[in-house]
Formats: structure tokens, sequence, C-alpha cells
């Protein structure tokens, strides 16, 4: 079973639906009892980083989210929250990627949010397996991973930054694989046979 | 910068699509989630599928509808038509639509941009502009182009994108439905006075048009409806041909 980790961060409708096409089992949960025996652990995100940190501490989550040790995949602001801090609201975060997240400077002609697809390169892990250099993704964002140490792919909004990380068991996509068409749709069908 | 974006236009009635194409192999053209799926898998990069029914059973059918196309479509999809509030906006979101699109409602109270906004993002609140000149000036029309206010296009786009708007789209009603090409002037200085997406719609009748508008235009995206239901232009070609004049598309 796979479970999405329930924190009250936007709707994870979307993300339900892509795993339902994959005919995988999943459940909507916070209790740390089924977070821990499931096989995979998703952590959706929609919004505001510093709320989401709030929301996951005061529901104890963080502890529990540190000790996993099956295939954990954070998304977008999900992703951003696993880093070590974010200029969104000054959040101190997980600090499991090695990243401090910022906010995309203003200059003429880069639109904030980076809205739309945008290109994946440098993929480094069986997480892309099957899924071309060059690919598009569907970001929505703001903020953004700088590369560091744990940049398994990388995007450019003009300037290069991480696409996705990995630290040992945990991965995370700044994209949203569940809105990114076929190779979207292979990632998510990589990630729950990892 | 992301790719250039083509975006079918899906007018539903009732749950059912208005105008379908007639493509080959697909059984049947009037279901909305059908010919969105069949979009989808050629190429198009987002879907707007707008409500035009005219009674409530169509309202609450075409919400009905908005779960469906989640449950099958794996890319962003906009709806619209007849959202005239917060809880309207919350129903479409909780069914599944990634965004929501707001046009007369948003000019007879632009608070509702912000109240959208501010409770589900910028992302999810595309305000759609209907403008057409009037004495020399952009004004913006409601209701279908029926009804001239007094709102000027560009403080309107600058106001709506002030109050949270994550994406403008913009129709002149003098080209809408000409196929005679976009005012691309008009775009272009559109495009320059906001730091959030354009979409164009309304003028298409050619790869050419479209092609001018994302370039001498600047807009980010075209939405295109007409252009696929005539000839046999499909998303797949035509974004091959915008792809052959160097514009950057997702194939």
């Amino acid at each position: 079973m796979i479970a999405i980790i329930d924190y009250g961060m936007g709707n994870i409708c979307s993300l339900g639906n892509a795993l339902g096409r994959l005919e995988a089992e999943w459940t909507l949960t916070s209790d740390p009892e089924v977070i821990n025996s499931a096989t995979h652990v998703i952590l959706p995100g929609v919004g505001n980083a510093a709320e989401a940190m709030h929301n996951l501490r005061s529901r104890r989550l963080p502890e529990v989210i540190w000790r996993l040790r099956c295939p954990v995949l954070g998304i977008c602001v999900g992703m951003q929250v696993m880093c070590r801090s974010s200029q969104e609201g000054d959040a101190e975060c997980m600090g499991i990627f090695d990243a401090h997240v910022k906010r995309f400077d203003s200059a003429p002609g880069v639109k904030i949010p980076h809205m739309g697809w945008s290109r994946i390169s440098n993929l480094e892990s069986k997480l892309f397996n099957d899924i071309q250099p060059g690919s598009y993704m569907y970001f929505v964002h703001s903020y953004y991973a700088p590369l560091c140490p744990d940049t398994i792919a990388t995007a450019r909004h003009p300037a290069l930054f991480s696409a996705a990380l990995k630290y040992e068991n945990f991965y995370g996509t700044q994209f949203h694989p569940e809105k990114s068409g076929e190779a979207g749709q292979q990632l998510i069908h990589n990630f729950i046979r990892l | 910068m992301p790719a250039k974006r083509i975006i079918p236009c899906l007018d539903v009635k009732d749950g059912r699509t208005v105008k379908g194409i007639n493509f080959k192999g697909l059984a049947d053209v009037g279901d909305p989630v059908e010919l969105g799926a069949r979009y989808a898998a050629d190429g198009a990069d987002e879907l707007v599928y707008l409500d035009i029914s005219a009674s409530a059973d169509g309202r609450r059918t075409f919400t009905d509808l908005v779960g469906h196309i989640a449950t099958r479509i794996n890319i962003p999809f906009t709806v619209g038509g007849g959202i005239a509030s917060v809880d309207d906006a919350s129903r479409l979101l909780d069914a599944g639509a990634d965004k929501i699109t707001i046009n007369s409602a948003a000019v007879a109270n632009p608070d509702l941009i912000s109240a959208i906004a501010s409770r589900y993002g910028s992302q999810f609140v595309v305000v759609a502009i209907d403008a057409r000149q009037s004495d020399g000036r952009w004004m913006v029309t409601t209701h279908g182009g029926t009804r001239l206010t007094d709102r000027e296009l560009f403080a309107w786009a600058d106001e709506a994108w002030s109050r949270g708007a994550g994406e403008i789209m913009f129709t002149s009603m003098d080209h809408d439905g000409t196929r005679s090409g976009y005012p691309c002037g008009v775009f272009s200085r559109l495009c320059d006075s906001i730091d959030i997406p354009v979409i164009a719609s309304g003028g298409a009748g050619s790869a050419d048009d479209i092609a001018e508008v994302l370039t001498a235009g600047k807009a980010d995206a075209a939405l295109a409806a007409s252009i696929f239901h005539y000839g046999d232009m499909t998303v797949g070609s035509l974004k091959q041909l915008l792809k052959e004049k160097g514009i950057e598309i997702r194939l």
C-alpha cells in the first residue's frame, strides 16, 4: 500500500487519480502507524512552505518521515520541505536534501511563477528509467532548490536549478509528475517499483 | 522559458461536447472525456473546458464531468463558465480541476479574484478578458462581448494581476470567430505590461497566425477551438509546424 501523507496542504485528487490510472493501491493518511507500514510514501504539497512545515510539525510528522526506510517521494512543496530551509516564510525545513530553497529572482522576461512545460536533463536515477533526457515536465513554482550534491535532474528558468533530488531512499521532484502526461506517468510507475 | 503551450478548448453543454471534432476511431465525439483524452494523446499541453449550459441541471452535470475528466486526463486542465463565487470555485477544485477561469463575474466583482487566489493560490486563477476597440481604446466587454464596460484592457489586466490572477487569457472580440489572425501589437504590449503568462484566444485561422502571436505577440500559450474543428489540422500537426518555425514546443 502506498501512503499519501495528509497534512492539509492542497488537494491530492490528481495524485490519487494518477496512482489509480496505474492501478496502484493508495491511502491518504496522517497516522504514523499507517505511514510506517507503507511500501512507498508520497509527500504532496501545494502552497506555502512555512505553512507546510507548520502543518507537518503540528502532526509530529517530521520525526516519522526521517525514520522511514521505504522509498519516499516529495512533490513540489513536498520536495521543498525536505530541503534544509526555504526562503518562503523563512522556514526551517526537514533537512533531508542538502539545499536551501530560494525565490526566483525577478528579471526582464522571466515570469514568476515558473509555470508550464520545461525540459529536464542530467537524469541520474532509476526514477528516470525509460524517460529520455530533454523530456518535458509540468512545473508550477516560485521557489526552487539550487543545484547541490543531491541533484538528480536539472531544469532551467532561465538558470539551472534542481528539477529532482535524491538522498538515500528519499526522492523529490519540483515538477508535478501527476500532471506531466506520459513522461510523468512513467516516473510514478518507476517510483512505485523502487 | 517554458515551452509555448497549445491549449484546445472544448465547449460543453449539458455534459456533451459542442462542435466535436470527427476524429478517426473516436466513437463518440460528443463525449468530453474521450475527446479530451484524444487531444492529450495528440500532444495538447493543457485543456480548457467551458460550461455553456444555461440550467442548474447542466451545472451539476458539469461538476460530475469534471470528476471524470480528472480521473482520466494526465495533463493540467482548466474549467470555466458561470463561476461567480468562491463556492463555485471550491466545488470545481474538489472535483479535480487544476485551474478555473473567470470572466464577467470578475469584472462585476474584482474581489472574487483576490478571494479565490488567497484561498487556493494564484496558479488556480485564470482571468479571461474579452475586449474590443472603442473610440481608439481597447475596452473590456462582458457577457460574450455583448456588454461594453468602462474598464480599459491594460488597466484591468494589471488589476487582475495585482489581485492574484496567475494567468490572463485575452480574446479580442474584434477578431474572435473571424479566423483572420490576432492583434499582435496589443498582445505584445499586454505581455510586456504584466509578469504572468498570457494566453492568446480567438482569431486563429492558420498555424501562421498562432506562430505570429507566440513570437511577435509574445504570448505564452494559444487557446484554439475552431482551427481544430475545420480542415484537418490536429494538435500534433500544428505543434510540428510551430516547432519547424523555431518556436519552443513540447513534442
